[in-house]
């Protein structure tokens, strides 16, 4: 999802027998739906693999800005000017609760700008999607934000509070993103032909990948079994995929336009949307850096970052200085 | 690489006569910038009629080690609560 690979540092997950007394005390609180918070005892594996997952979610909160910032200057009415304005602002306030909650781990922030600048960090392989058009803004608020909303609810109850508590907030604002991406769409549809063929054109281009965020199928996704036990992720990412398929088909027919995908079909036994093979050689190439965009986003961080240098560093020396003069009086 | 800003703790009062409520933390240098921090971060649809920051490194918490000293005490102290008391039932309003 948007942290599609967490490392939690174990194959399926550890038993009863080789835990500790503490470690097991530890599990018998998360089965109980005790929240665990930043100063109780936790295995080092748990806080490894959170930090992780959480600075991961953030890091996709803030590189999720630059498919959209892209389009900011060229929204086609000052309407939509301040939509997207308002929800690429709320993006950055995603990232910044959400390293919050990785700093009271003992993570650094500084940290994990580096490791995210560096190379070294993962971000949801989405984001390395280019905005070729302006329907591509409908289709990130609808599917993208579709389908982080569709992760992000059943972390409002993960074992890690400030972790969940971060989740509530982003909850409450990410319906506004979803709902304005439809709405954007439900109007190109019913424009010129021209436009309702750019709508169905970013469907086409943004559907796989969206499907792509919920991470790697179910037997490829060795670190699962270990996160469900301790209750940081609620749901497989096949279940979650499919809860997805399921609520977004109907709304693609709703807008008239047609998923991308020959073999679906509804499912009358299993009451669910049957769906072709995912591509998982080009969800595995852009995870690996080789995607249209990664390099693009990567580079735009750093220069954000490194032009941003001076402003830290006056802002900082201003401080210093200030309090040396109270200091002195 | 730089070293980190300092870290703020970020409470809210809502409209509704709540108390403050700890919403997350920002970074900031200094208190003026640590408040337009929480002000952008955690109050982009009026949640708050108030806000305070604190510096992070400034606040005291118990530690979960003494929770059975501090909390202890008061668990056997049932007739701190109202159903600990018997009134007869033909008593109205109480
Ligand atoms: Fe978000
Ligand atoms: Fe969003």
């Amino acid at each position: 999802m948007y942290s599609q690979f967490v490392d939690t540092g174990a194959q399926g997950k550890s038993t009863g027998q080789d835990a500790s007394e503490q470690e097991r005390a530890f599990q018998a609180r998360i089965d109980e739906g005790i929240s665990i918070e930043p100063k109780d005892w936790m295995p080092e594996k748990y806080r490894k693999t959170l930090v992780r997952q959480i600075s991961q979610h953030a890091h996709s909160e803030i590189v999720g800005m630059l498919p959209e910032g892209n389009w900011i200057t060229r929204a086609p009415s000052l309407r939509r000017k301040l939509i997207l304005l308002a929800k690429v602002q709320d993006e950055a306030g995603h990232g910044l609760y959400l390293y919050s909650a990785a700093e009271t781990l003992g993570a650094s922030r500084d940290e994990l700008l580096d490791a995210l600048h560096e190379g070294r960090a993962k971000y949801s392989s989405i984001f390395n999607y280019p905005t070729l058009t302006w329907a591509d803004i409908g289709a990130i608020g609808w599917l993208v934000d579709g389908a982080a909303i569709m992760n992000q609810v059943p972390l409002c109850r993960c074992s890690y509070g400030p972790y969940a508590r971060a989740m509530v907030r982003v909850c409450k604002e990410e319906s506004f993103h979803q709902r304005q991406g439809y709405e954007l769409l439900l109007e190109m549809v019913n424009g010129t032909d021209d436009q309702k063929a750019m709508a169905q054109d970013a469907l086409n281009r943004w559907w796989w990948p969206s499907l792509m965020m919920f991470g790697p199928a179910d037997g490829d996704s060795i670190h699962t079994q270990q996160s469900m036990a301790w209750k940081i992720k609620r749901h497989t990412n096949d279940e979650l995929r499919q809860r997805f398929i399921d609520q977004t088909v109907p709304q693609a027919h709703y807008l008239g336009l047609e998923i991308p995908d020959p073999d679906l079909r509804w499912n009358e036994e299993t009451g669910h949307y049957d769906i072709g093979e995912i591509n998982w050689d080009e969800f595995w190439n852009v995870v690996n850096g080789n995607g249209p965009c990664n390099r693009e986003r990567l580079a735009a961080r750093r220069k954000a970052y490194e032009d941003g240098a001076w402003v830290r560093e006056a802002a900082q020396a201003y401080a210093d200085k200030q309090q040396q003069r109270r200091a002195a009086a | 690489m730089s070293k980190d800003w300092p870290l703020w703790e970020v409470f809210i009062r809502s409209k509704h006569g709540l108390s403050h409520k700890h919403v997350g933390s920002i970074h900031a240098t200094d208190a003026e910038m640590a408040m337009n921090n929480a002000r952008d971060v955690y109050t982009r649809r009026n949640e708050g009629a108030s806000i305070w920051v604190v510096p992070s490194a400034q606040i005291v918490s118990s530690a979960p080690g003494d929770k059975e000293m501090l909390f202890d005490p008061s668990n056997d102290k049932v007739y701190r609560h109202p159903t600990f008391y018997e009134v007869p039932s033909d008593v109205e309003n109480m």
